[in-house]
Order: C-alpha cells, then structure tokens, then sequence
C-alpha cells in the first residue's frame, strides 16, 4: 500500500517538475507548480508529518503560488519566451551536465554509504503518531526553538515591509532636483496624472 | 519492496536536479523562482524522510523553518520582480545585463 | 671629552644647512665667516677630543659611539655610529685644521664672486661629508661619506659651471670616481657576505677567530683598491685629477690635496686587519701601482706650463707614495706623509692660488717670473712648501718620504730604485716652478706671444674668470700685488706646520717615533717590520739627499742659469701626459660608445621589455578574464552551480563514508 501511494506520488512529483521546466506559458507552468506542491504534501503525509503537509498546502500552494499567478497577470508576462533560441553559448548542454552531476553525486553518496543514512539527533524528541505531530511539534517549537520562532516573525515582517516599499510607485523622484524648471515639469505631470 | 529512506532521498535528488536544470535554462525570471521552489521541496522532503529515519523531530523543525524563509523569499523577490519589470514588459533575465564587464 | 665626538660632523653640518638657508640673502663675507666659524668649532671640537684622548692609556684609546639605528633590516643591521680612534682623530685633526686655514683663505680669495655664499654652502657640506667618512664605524658610513666627498668634488670643480668645460671637467671627476666606488660597493657586499658585519671591529673580531679564506680576501682587498685607486687618484683612474684644476684653487687645496683623494688611503689603512690576511702578490700590486704612478705623474709635470696643473700631477705622485707605503705595509709611514702632504701641499696650491689671484688670473708659468719682490710672503711660503715637498731636511718632507723609501726598500730594492727617480723629478720640477714664478726676468711684462694663446685651449686652464683669453693682450699692464690677510695667514700658519710637522715621526729611536705609538690601536701591529740594519737607513737616507740635491740642482742650472736647454725635459708627450687621456677619450668615443648603445638597447629591451611585459601579460590576461562578467544572471548561477559540484567532490574524495 506505501509502495503504491509513494509511487504515484512520485510519478506526480516528478511529472510536474518536467512541466514547470518545459512550459512555455508561465501560466502553465504554476499549475504544474501546484501539482507537484500537492504530491509533496502527500509525500510528507506519508512520513507522518501531517502538521507540514497541511502547512505545504496552505502557504506554499495557497499563498506563494497565488502570489506568482497575481505577478503574471500583473505585469503580462505570460508572453511565451523562445525556448528554441539559447543566446548564451553552451549554457544548455552544461546545465544538463550540472543536473545530472548533482543527481550522480547523491546516487553515489547513497550507495557507497554503509548502513544508509545516518546523522545525529538534533532535537532529540521522537517522533509521535500522526495525530499527535502538531501537538508535539507545537511543543518544541514554542519550548527550546521559541526565539528562532520570534525571528521568523520578524523576518516575516520585514519581508513585508521590505515588499511594500519596493514595489510603490514612487510620486516624487529620489534624488531631489535643484532646477525649478524640472519641478515645474513634475508637477505639470503629477496634476495630469489627478486628473486621470 | 518496501519503501526505505533511500527512495525518498533519490526522489528528492531528482527533484533537486530538476529545478538546478530549469534555473539555468529558462530565462523568465518567475519561472526560475519556480525552479527554486522545486529545488526547496526537494530539501523538504529531504529533511523530512531523514527526521523519520532517525525519529527525531529535527527534520520537521527545519522544513518549518525552510517554510517561513521560503516565503518571506518569495515575497521580496516577487517585489523586485515587478519593481524591475515595471519598466519595460517582454524582459527576461538576459536583458539585465548592465553590471557586465 | 672624547664623547665629544658627535660634535665634530655636526658643526659643518649645521654649518651647511644654515647656509643654504639663507641663500643669497646675506651680503658678502658673512657667509664666509660663518662657514669659518663651522669649521673652527669642528677643529676645536676635534682638539678636545684629541685632549681627552691623550689622558686615556693606550689600550682605551678605541671607542665606538652609536648614535642611533639606521638600517636594522634583519641580518643586515647599520647603525649611525662614530668610532672615535687614534686613526681617526688624526685624520680629523688635519682635515679641520687645513679646512678652517682654507675656508678663511676663501673669504680673500672668492671676494667679489657672485657666487660667495655658494661655495660656502659646498665647502662646508663637503667638510661634513669627509668627518662622516673618517669617523664611521662601519663601511656604509664611510662610503656614505665617500659619495657625499665626489658629489661635493663635482659640484666644487664645475663651480663656474657657465663655463662648459668646468662643468665637463666635474663631470669626468665624478664619472671617473664612480668607476671606483663599483670596486668599493663589491668590497661591502663581500664582506658582508663573508663576515656578516659592516662595522670595522666587528669585522676584525670576525677575522681573529674565524679562518677566511685567502681567496676571499685578496678580492676584498683588490675591489677596495679599485675604489681607493679612483678616490686617490691611482693609474689609470688618475685621469680626473688634473682636469679637476677647473675649480678654484681653494677647491683644489682641499679637496685634491688635503682631503678627499686621502680617503683612498685611509680606507686601505682602516682594513689593514683584512689586508695582512690577503696574498702577497695583492699588496705587492698595489706597491708597484703607486710607485708606477709616481713615476709616471712625476714625468708629466716636468712639462706643464699651467701653475695648477704641476701642482695637480704632482699631488697624484705624492699620493703613489701613500699607495707604495700602504702595499709595503708601511702604515704609520703613509699617514705621516699623508699629514705632511696636506700640510705642503695645501701650502703649495694656496700660494698659488695667491699668485694667480695677484697676477689677475693669469696661470701660465711662462709668463711669471720674478715675482718675489712684489709678493713676498707668497714667495716665502711658497719656498718653504717647496723645500717640503723635494725633501729637503729638517722640514717635514724629507722625513716621511725617507720614510716610506726605507719600507720600499724592504720590501724589494726595485720598487725603491723607482722611488728614488721619482724623488729626483720632484726635486726638479718643483725648482722648475719656483724658478720661473718668482725667480728670474719678469716675463710678464713682455708683449704677448702668440704661442701663448694656444694654451688656452688646454683642457680645465679655463678656470678662474676665464681669464685665459687675456693672456694674449699686449695692452694690458698686469700689476702683481701681495694678497690680503686672509689669504696670507693661512700661508703663514701652513708653512710653520710644513717645517715642524716632521717631527712627530723622527726615526732617530722608539721613543721619537711619536706617530707610530700614537697609531697602534688602528694599525694592531700589523706593520711590516722594518729588517734593516740603522747603517743601511743612514745610507739610504744619504742617497735620498743626494737624488733630492740633484734634482734642486739640476733645476737651478736649467732655469736659473739657463745653461742647460730646458727643451730637453720639456717633450711635448710629457706636456700630453703620454697621451693616455686622449686613448681613453678616443676609445669611449669610438668602439666604447658602440659598446655602451649596445648595453643600452639591451636594459631598454631585455630588462625594461621584462618589467613591461609583466604589465602586458597582466592586461591580456585580464581581457581574457574580463569575459566572464559578462553581467548575466545565469552564467552566475552556471558557475555558483559547477562550484558546488566541485565542493562536493571534493569532499566525497576526501572523507571516506
């Protein structure tokens, strides 16, 4: 029964992963996004992690693929782009290399490992069933990781302050100029924009 | 067969090298933004399988914390994006080419 | 007192500065006198110092004063220090002595000069110069001080340099000196090779404990000499010395008289630790070199006409006296002659300086004569020096030449036979000039030959004010007159020193060899020892009076009585000293200069074209380079990718999993 959900999950992953990459419509290429996202959040169901599968779906499928679609219809770039024409000479072949190299060396780290995978307990709390993961995972976080908790907030914050400030128009020109004239001409302008 | 951690780390590395692929090769820039979300979930998956293995929760921790980075990522990347394509439409990567040599 | 030693450099040197401070702002003899004073308080600072030393016994008479660090690089470590020994003070002694009788002859001489303070600032400069090469205690200091001397030898001889030919002239002088100074910077590359030190007595405790080999030393001795040979004027880098007459005579009483060509010698005598360890045939070379130049300067100055350039020739054969003493292991003896030197021979060119200043300018022996009634104090002192130099006894000349003959004759009776004859020529040739400048008709009175204008064509007699061209006029009435005190008084005080100045080293027994002791903390017993019986010093002293007596006679009959044809002595190769500075010229100019563009093109090709190159293949590397910022995203995301791979690999090769 694992076998199967995993295999299909897989196949999900993976096809949605070479249809991000091949699309040429960006459009295309999100929803394809969406699929593989949602074979993750099987993926990590399956290991019992449900608080993060329920976490996948929510902000990475809800929130930042939502964020994406808003961006290309906001600013039209859902205008196909030539995937025919490579204008930087041997960038394909040698990203192909580059892929494939990355995908040998953990094929080769798995199988000459002995004894499979192995690394120390960071956290050093076991795992619970799969009803019982948020309440533990709510536990540690808030008891031995609460101040990187407190940072993600603040990172989060400035993210969006940070987003808010970049993407305003700006009503008046940074740097300030000294030539009447040139002010004259903005305000000429900014009145027609009001009236617009 | 049953399913080891092996599986899950192979899947995880295919998907890894799928999106270092598409990064290099596309060159709308919201598309190799996906690609690094591709590249993202594999570490998640990653982190996750081995936190299983060893039944500890650090796994889940991290791809908490790989989660909210992720997102706070996405949005300022996103700004700059539209900060930068606000200008002219039908860009892509290859056009800022202005701190060249 | 001896700590007073710092004192004695550094009143010329303040000296200097405020000369050149002040420029031309102050009127005439102040600069003068104020460089005087300098000088005067050097002397005196080296008299009490020289005081202090005498109250110490022998044993402490060698002490090194370092005043701070100059170069402590490492291994290689130099510092400013004084090494205050009997060697040194002596050399101070005279230095400042004769320097502050010819800074005060200056004031009378250069009176009227538009450059007055300019001299002054140079004279001085170069009496720092020549303290600091006499009182360092290493070798760097000397040279530092040797170069300082040539920089001031040039810019004293080209004085007038509106005149090409002086400027010429100071020219070869510094050109030629450098050829010396290459064999001086090889000497202190060995040695410090060697021995590790530049300081002398570390260098010469390094040398009592330890074996150098011969080898070595012979070389360092070898490459000194090519310095002290360009410094004193030794064959063949004596070429500079007689053109150098272009300056003006004060110039050339101290510097090519009293001081600089000295420095040669004294840095030979200062190394005479390393010298007893070089090979005989290495001090024999240098024995015959002198002596060969003393011969061969001696010849040339029987047929000089200019009153200068007698004098100059004869400055390069008393100093291949200093050199034969010095490769004869005679060091005590060739410091002697060295102070008598200084002593008649500043005498000499000071009076005459004082005669050409009292004859306008006019420097042609062939137009004096008979000035003895109209400058007498000139005349006398002049006499006196002349005594001096022929070796007349008592006065001082006869007794350090004797000297040094004795040390030759130990060595090998050849090397004395050719002292000899150079003793005769001098005898001579210094008659001759006294004769016809103060003796005989006045020839100055006569209309003006038109031989005489030829003259003016000899290279450096375009000294002072240019006055050669008027030898020729018939009009002019040239009214000889005696020069005022500033110039006499230094005539006076040096002729008393050139007649008792022999008395600090009389042979007679241990006890009136005053000099000798007096050296021993610098010569450490390395002198040769004389091994002859007293009856062979009376016999060769006997036969030194009989070349010189000769030689004064000879001169009397010739050109007092004119009854021998002068014509005989005067032969024109003589007058063009063997025609060995025109070779030199000829072949630096002909396959010299053809060399010298080749060595050119190859430092503008091979050395120049190396150094440019580097330069080059950085910048086409860097074009190379610069392709890879091309600006675009993903190459950089390309090459962050191919990175990581290569981390990675890096690591799983290196840990085992």
């Amino acid at each position: 029964m694992e076998t199967v959900v995993f295999l299909i999950s897989a196949a999900v992953i993976l096809s949605g992963a070479l249809g991000v990459i091949f699309s040429k419509n960006p459009v295309h290429s999100a929803l394809f996004m969406v699929q593989t996202l949602f074979g993750v959040a099987v993926l990590f169901v399956l290991l019992e992690a449900t608080f993060l599968a329920a976490i996948q779906v929510i902000v990475y499928a809800g929130a930042i693929v939502i964020l994406f679609v808003f961006v290309i219809t906001l600013l039209g770039v859902d205008r196909a782009e030539d995937l025919k024409v490579e204008p930087i000479s041997g960038q394909r072949p040698l990203a192909v290399v580059l892929g494939a190299s990355i995908f040998g060396i953990i094929l080769t780290v798995l199988i000459v490992a002995v004894g499979g995978p192995t690394g120390e307990q960071v956290a050093n709390t076991p795992i619970g069933d799969a009803s019982d993961n948020t309440k533990i995972l709510g536990e540690a976080l808030f008891s031995t990781h609460v101040f990187s908790v407190e940072l993600t907030a603040l990172l989060l914050t400035v993210a969006v302050v940070g987003a808010v400030v970049l993407s305003t128009r700006p009503t008046k020109p940074l740097i300030s100029t000294l030539d009447k004239q040139q002010n004259d001409n903005l305000e000429d302008e900014l009145e027609e924009k009001g009236e617009e | 067969m049953s399913i080891t951690t092996t599986w899950y780390l192979l899947l995880a590395a295919i998907l890894f090298s799928i999106g270092t692929t598409g990064l290099l090769v596309r060159r709308n820039p919201l598309i190799m933004f996906m690609c690094i979300e591709l590249m993202l979930n594999a570490v998640n998956i990653t982190f996750v399988s081995i936190g299983s293995h060893l039944n500890d929760l650090g796994g889940q921790l991290a791809v908490f914390f790989v989660l909210v980075v992720a997102a706070a990522e996405v949005v300022i990347g996103l700004a700059l994006v539209v900060a930068i394509m606000r200008r002219r439409s039908r860009t892509n990567a290859d056009d800022l080419k202005i701190l060249g040599g | 007192m001896v700590d007073l030693v710092w004192l004695i450099p550094t009143f010329p040197l303040l000296g200097f500065l405020t000369l050149i401070c002040l420029g031309k702002s102050v009127r005439e003899p102040i600069a003068g006198w104020l460089a005087t004073t300098a000088m005067a308080g050097s002397f005196l600072s080296v008299l009490l110092v020289f005081i202090g030393m005498l109250l110490e016994k022998n044993e402490n008479r060698q002490t090194v004063f370092t005043l701070f660090d100059w170069i402590p690089a490492g291994d290689f470590k130099v510092d400013i220090g004084f090494l205050a020994d009997p060697l040194s003070i002596t050399m101070c002694l005279f230095i400042t002595g004769v320097g502050t009788l010819i800074h005060l002859y200056s004031i009378g001489y250069m009176h009227g000069d538009s450059d007055f303070n300019r001299f002054f600032t140079y004279l001085n400069l170069f009496a720092f110069s020549m303290l600091v090469l006499v009182l360092g205690d290493n070798l760097l200091l000397t040279f530092l001080g040797w170069e300082g001397v040539g920089a001031c030898s040039y810019l004293l001889i080209s004085f007038w340099f509106r005149d090409r030919a002086n400027a010429t002239a100071g020219k070869k002088a510094f050109i030629t000196n450098r050829v010396g100074d290459w064999g001086f910077m090889v000497a202190m590359f060995l040695i410090f090779f060697n021995f590790g030190s530049l300081q002398y007595l570390e260098i010469f405790n390094i040398l009592e404990s330890n074996q150098i080999a011969k080898t070595t030393t012979t070389f360092i001795v070898l490459m000194l000499f090519v310095g002290a040979m360009g410094k004193s004027a030794q064959f063949p880098l004596y070429l500079w010395l007689p053109d150098a007459m272009a300056g003006p005579t004060p110039v050339s009483a101290l510097i090519h008289a009293a001081t600089m060509v000295t420095s040669g010698v004294y840095l030979l005598i200062r190394v005479n630790p390393i010298m007893v360890e070089a090979s005989t045939w290495s001090t024999g070379l240098i024995a015959w070199v002198g002596v060969g130049t003393a011969l061969f300067a001696a010849s040339i100055a029987v047929a000089q006409t200019d009153i200068k350039k007698v004098l100059a020739y004869s400055t390069v054969s008393q100093l291949g006296y200093m050199v034969l003493a010095v490769g004869c292991g005679a060091y005590t003896a060739a410091i002697f002659h060295m102070i008598t030197h200084a002593f008649f021979k500043a005498l000499l060119f000071l009076g005459a300086g004082s005669v050409i200043h009292g004859m306008d300018g006019e420097q042609d022996l062939r137009r004096y004569g008979g000035l003895r009634s109209l400058m007498p104090i000139t005349a006398g002192t002049f006499i006196i020096g002349w005594l001096a130099i022929a070796g007349v006894p008592p006065f001082s000349g006869f007794w350090s030449k004797d000297e040094i003959l004795a040390f030759a004759w130990n060595k090998s009776p050849l090397l004395w036979i050719v002292g000899i004859v150079t003793a005769l020529l001098t005898a001579f040739y210094m008659t001759r000039q006294v004769v016809l400048t103060f003796f005989g008709k006045p020839r100055y009175l006569d209309a003006g030959d038109a031989g005489d204008a030829g003259d003016a064509g000899d290279a450096g007699d375009a000294g002072d004010a240019g006055d050669a061209g008027d030898a020729g006029d018939a009009g002019d009435e040239i009214k000889p007159h005696e020069s005022p005190w500033t110039m006499t008084l230094p005539l006076v005080a040096l002729a008393v020193l050139s007649v008792v100045g022999g008395l600090i080293q009389l042979p007679f027994s241990s006890s009136t060899k005053w000099l000798e002791h007096w050296l021993e903390p610098a010569t450490f017993h390395n002198e040769t020892h004389l091994h002859l019986s007293s009856s062979t010093l009376w016999v060769l002293a006997l036969l030194a009076l009989v070349s010189v007596v000769a030689g004064i006679g000879i001169g009397l009959t010739t050109y007092l009585k004119e009854k021998i044809d002068k014509q005989i002595f005067e032969k024109p190769i003589l007058h063009n000293a063997w025609n060995f500075d025109s070779t030199v010229s000829r072949f630096m100019g002909g396959p010299g200069s053809k060399a010298f563009a080749a060595v050119a093109r190859f430092d503008k090709q091979v050395i120049d074209g190396a150094v440019d190159g580097t330069g080059q293949i950085v910048k086409k590397t860097a074009s190379i380079l610069r392709r890879t910022q091309n600006g675009l995203v993903r190459t950089y995301a390309l090459g962050i990718g191919i990175g990581a791979i290569g981390l990675l690999i890096w690591f799983l090769t290196r840990t085992t999993i």
